[in-house]
């Protein structure tokens, strides 16, 4: 004490919890790292590079974004990251890499930028990104490849190096090369869908099926959303309720009429549902802050999915009905204000 | 209440943090300084009219005497806290901020701690509107941090019913154990100034609520009741804000305190532990509140404990004795969730000062919080005991829609404790931002 000490003055709390931005989105980003080691196990070289691709370019627009803004770089907060990675995992294998980077450049562009960065996105970057290229590239985002396929370390999946601005070849004798039986080029949901082939739920529980680069293993994402769950990262009550309006809808359904319609636990397991309700619905961003708000949010985009899956056009919902929570999430926060302590019930 | 607590039968709140306790202090025996050479008594030290001086510049008091008397109703008297001579009334800082009128009282050197001036009277004999007046001339005021005067408190406003006489032993700011001490210690003051707090407010139940945190003082309490009295003690969950007026009624009796309205609204009155103590323990003898415990703890604090100071006793006084290191601190008056940190070292302590918390570099880091864009992930929504969304008051606060912000959104039940900045990632200012909302338009309104 012998040099005048410096008294500090703030306001009151003077305590915190500690957690800040960049904690809870490293962790996110930890979530879904076995997510990505599991796709480049299963697709290979091609899942590796899509990854790396879409990645890199949600961080260059990211930086881009910075500089015509004139803001400070935002890279260090981790969300670019977690769009890129995400955006990787909701693409197939075999995605062109050219189609990749104009996915990422939109996610950040269009679906965060323009907004105005962290936080004010009305909606789902990588999910912009994806119903971007889906619009733009009908083909090559419906063209699926065998899991676990023969020599995928050594070569790329064909389409994964098609030339900028050109559409990627067909890859149906590429497919018969590689020597996987008797793959039908289609995903679970597909098969169900149009030629009524029912998927086994322990190949979809463990992955070893077609599909977007991530979503094929529901077991995997279950475990990686519950332990950002449990470290309170990522409010359960979301993946729970999207989970509960799917299953629900699926099982009147089913229950109408077995034979045409799928059973509830085939709803849950196939597709990027698991994927979307863990990762994507749960986004804080894109979706209420009240307390009844989340359920109906939740609820609202689990029978959505279901709905597109059994009457749409397209196999999967998961996209379109997480984008439309998004869209309603301001409406929904509008009429759900909670009761405040201490005022008369039903009355404002 | 939440699931768990329904079912383990714990009394609580909805909503609230968990923050780390730091009660390292609980096992530490009251003990008392020595006398301090200077005393600063600031006039406003309660809610209220400042208090009117009745001694000259020069004169000699004695430890005990009255010094200022109330203005009226609404406002309390002040005692001297140590014999010696008023040295000057003059402007002095407080810990409100603002420098404000105080008398100075200098101590004479090795004058006893014993108290000279009382004036003894039969407890049984007074009447309710007697125990009342008997209250304000004691200058008690709410020493759990309001300083509210407590015959005000305990007057009940004509046309309300009240039946319940609250006592709150909750301390749920951390490192506080003042008041944990005083249930320990002073059991049958407590007891006995809960008895004068019912006669005046014509309360026929009272009940002591206590965080489970504290079971030896939910016992020793127990053990001091007799059969078929009156007086019940409560454990409730601990978590913050339970101290909480309104939080502690909803924990107890499961009513809630109306939007804009007073406890009294709901057929209760509450009242801190360490002001019925002090109750107890100055009405029999016709004293005045001269001194009051304080718990000095932090990181920063050398001799941490419990410490019985005379009202007026500069905060660098205690720091002497008590000792503190460390090359950048920061001082502060009460608890960590609530206390206002002060930067002058001759603030004294006042009637509403609960604690001395001394915070040095380790928790002050170094890094100022950078502010990260409000990214909705709802745990300010999770955490307001009021029931309040502050991440949209926070977005308002930011565009200055201060009076939408009044009207749409209850921001005016807003009680200030501090969870929703607790607990944001974005480490965004928000209670900071809605003082400063309150204020403005308390302003405007003028």
């Amino acid at each position: 004490m012998s040099k005048k000490p410096t008294i500090e003055l703030r306001t009151s709390p003077h305590a915190h919890a500690g957690d800040d931005v960049v904690r809870i989105m490293r962790n996110v980003i930890y979530a879904l790292l076995p997510i990505c080691a599991f796709t480049i196990w299963e697709f290979g070289l091609s899942a590796l590079a899509l990854l790396f691709v879409v990645t890199i370019t949600c961080l260059l627009s990211e930086r881009l974004f910075n500089r015509l803004n004139d803001s400070a770089s935002s890279l260090s907060d981790w969300s670019a990251t977690i769009t890129g990675l995400l955006l990787a995992l909701t693409l197939p294998p075999g995605f062109p890499l050219w189609m990749g980077a104009v996915a990422g450049f939109i996610a950040i562009g269009l679906g965060k930028a323009l907004f105005g960065g962290l936080g004010m996105n009305a909606m789902n970057p990588a999910l912009i990104g994806r119903a971007f290229v889906q619009a733009a590239f009908p083909v090559a985002i419906t063209t699926w490849t065998p899991a676990f396929f023969e020599g995928r370390f050594s070569q790329f999946i064909p389409t994964t190096l098609t030339p900028p601005f050109l559409q990627s070849p067909t890859i149906g004798e590429w497919v018969a090369a590689v020597n996987v039986d008797a793959f039908s080029g289609a995903t679970p949901l597909a098969l169900q869908k149009f030629e009524g082939v029912q998927t086994d739920i322990m190949d979809m529980l463990l992955g070893t099926t077609a599909g977007s680069a991530g979503e094929t293993s529901a077991l995997l994402i279950l475990i990686c959303g519950l332990y950002l769950a449990a470290r309170n990262m990522l409010d359960w009550r979301i993946p729970v309720m999207v989970i509960l309006g799917a299953a629900l809808t699926a099982g009147i359904f089913f229950l109408i009429d077995p034979v045409r319609y799928p059973d509830p636990l085939f709803v849950l397991c196939s597709g990027g549902l698991m994927l979307g309700a863990w990762f994507m619905a749960s986004d804080m961003v894109g979706s209420p802050v009240t307390p009844l708000g989340i359920i109906i949010y939740g609820l609202m985009i689990g029978i959505i999915t279901v709905i597109i899956r059994l009457f749409g056009g397209l196999t999967e919902g998961v996209m379109y009905a997480i984008l439309l929570g998004n869209a309603a999430t301001p409406l929904i926060d509008q009429i759900t204000q909670p009761r405040v302590f201490g005022q008369q019930r039903a009355s404002k | 209440m939440g699931l768990l607590n329904l079912l383990f039968g714990l009394k609580s709140f909805t909503h609230g943090i968990h923050p780390p306790y730091h009660k390292d202090t609980a096992d530490k025996t009251i003990r008392r300084l020595p006398f301090p050479a200077e005393l600063v008594l600031p006039l406003n030290q309660h809610i209220g009219k400042p208090a009117i001086p009745v001694v000259r510049k020069g004169q000699e008091v004695v430890r005990g005497e009255p010094i200022a008397k109330a203005d009226g109703n609404f406002s309390v008297p002040i005692h001297a806290p140590a014999t010696g001579r008023v040295r000057d009334i003059e402007l002095m800082p407080t810990p409100k901020g603002p420098k404000s009128n105080a008398i100075v009282l200098d101590v004479y050197e090795g004058s006893t701690q014993e108290v000279l001036w009382e004036q003894p009277r039969e407890m049984s004999d007074l009447t309710q509107q007697e125990i009342i007046h008997a209250i304000q001339d004691s200058g008690m005021v709410g020493l759990g941090g309001a300083a509210f005067p407590s015959h005000i408190k305990l007057m009940i406003p004509e046309g309300k019913q009240v039946d319940t006489l609250i006592i709150n032993g909750c301390e749920c700011e951390p490192y506080l154990t003042c008041d944990h001490r005083i249930m320990l210690e002073y059991p049958k003051q407590l007891l006995r100034g809960i008895r004068y707090a019912m006669r005046a407010s014509g309360t026929s139940q009272a009940i002591i609520g206590i965080e489970d945190n504290k079971m030896d003082a939910v016992e020793m309490l127990r053990s001091n009741l007799s059969k078929g009295s009156p007086v019940r003690v409560e454990e409730v969950e601990t978590k913050y804000p339970q101290g909480s007026e309104k939080m502690l009624i909803k924990s107890l009796l499961d009513r809630e305190v109306p939007a804009g309205g007073l406890p009294a609204d709901v057929g209760v009155v509450v009242n801190n532990v360490g002001t019925l103590a002090g109750l107890g323990q100055l009405l029999p003898k016709g004293q005045g509140l001269i001194e009051r415990v304080i718990t000095v703890a932090g990181p920063g604090v050398v001799k941490p404990g419990n410490y019985m100071v005379p009202l007026g006793t500069p905060i660098s006084h205690i720091l002497q004795q008590t000792g503190y290191e460390g090359s950048r601190t920061e001082f502060i008056l009460g608890g960590p969730m609530m206390g206002p940190a002060v930067s002058a070292m001759d603030t004294p302590i006042t009637k509403g000062t609960s604690g001395l918390l001394v915070l040095n570099e380790p928790s002050i880091e170094e890094e100022s919080h950078r502010i990260w864009p409000c990214i909705r992930c709802a745990r300010c929504v999770y955490a307001c005991p009021m029931h309040l969304n502050p991440s949209i008051l926070g977005q308002m606060a930011a565009k200055r829609k201060y009076e939408e912000m009044a009207q749409e959104y209850h921001l005016n039940d807003c009680f200030e404790c501090g969870c929703c900045s607790y607990v944001c990632p974005s480490n965004i200012p928000l209670v900071q931002y809605f003082r400063i909302a309150k204020a403005i338009n308390r302003e405007q309104a003028a």
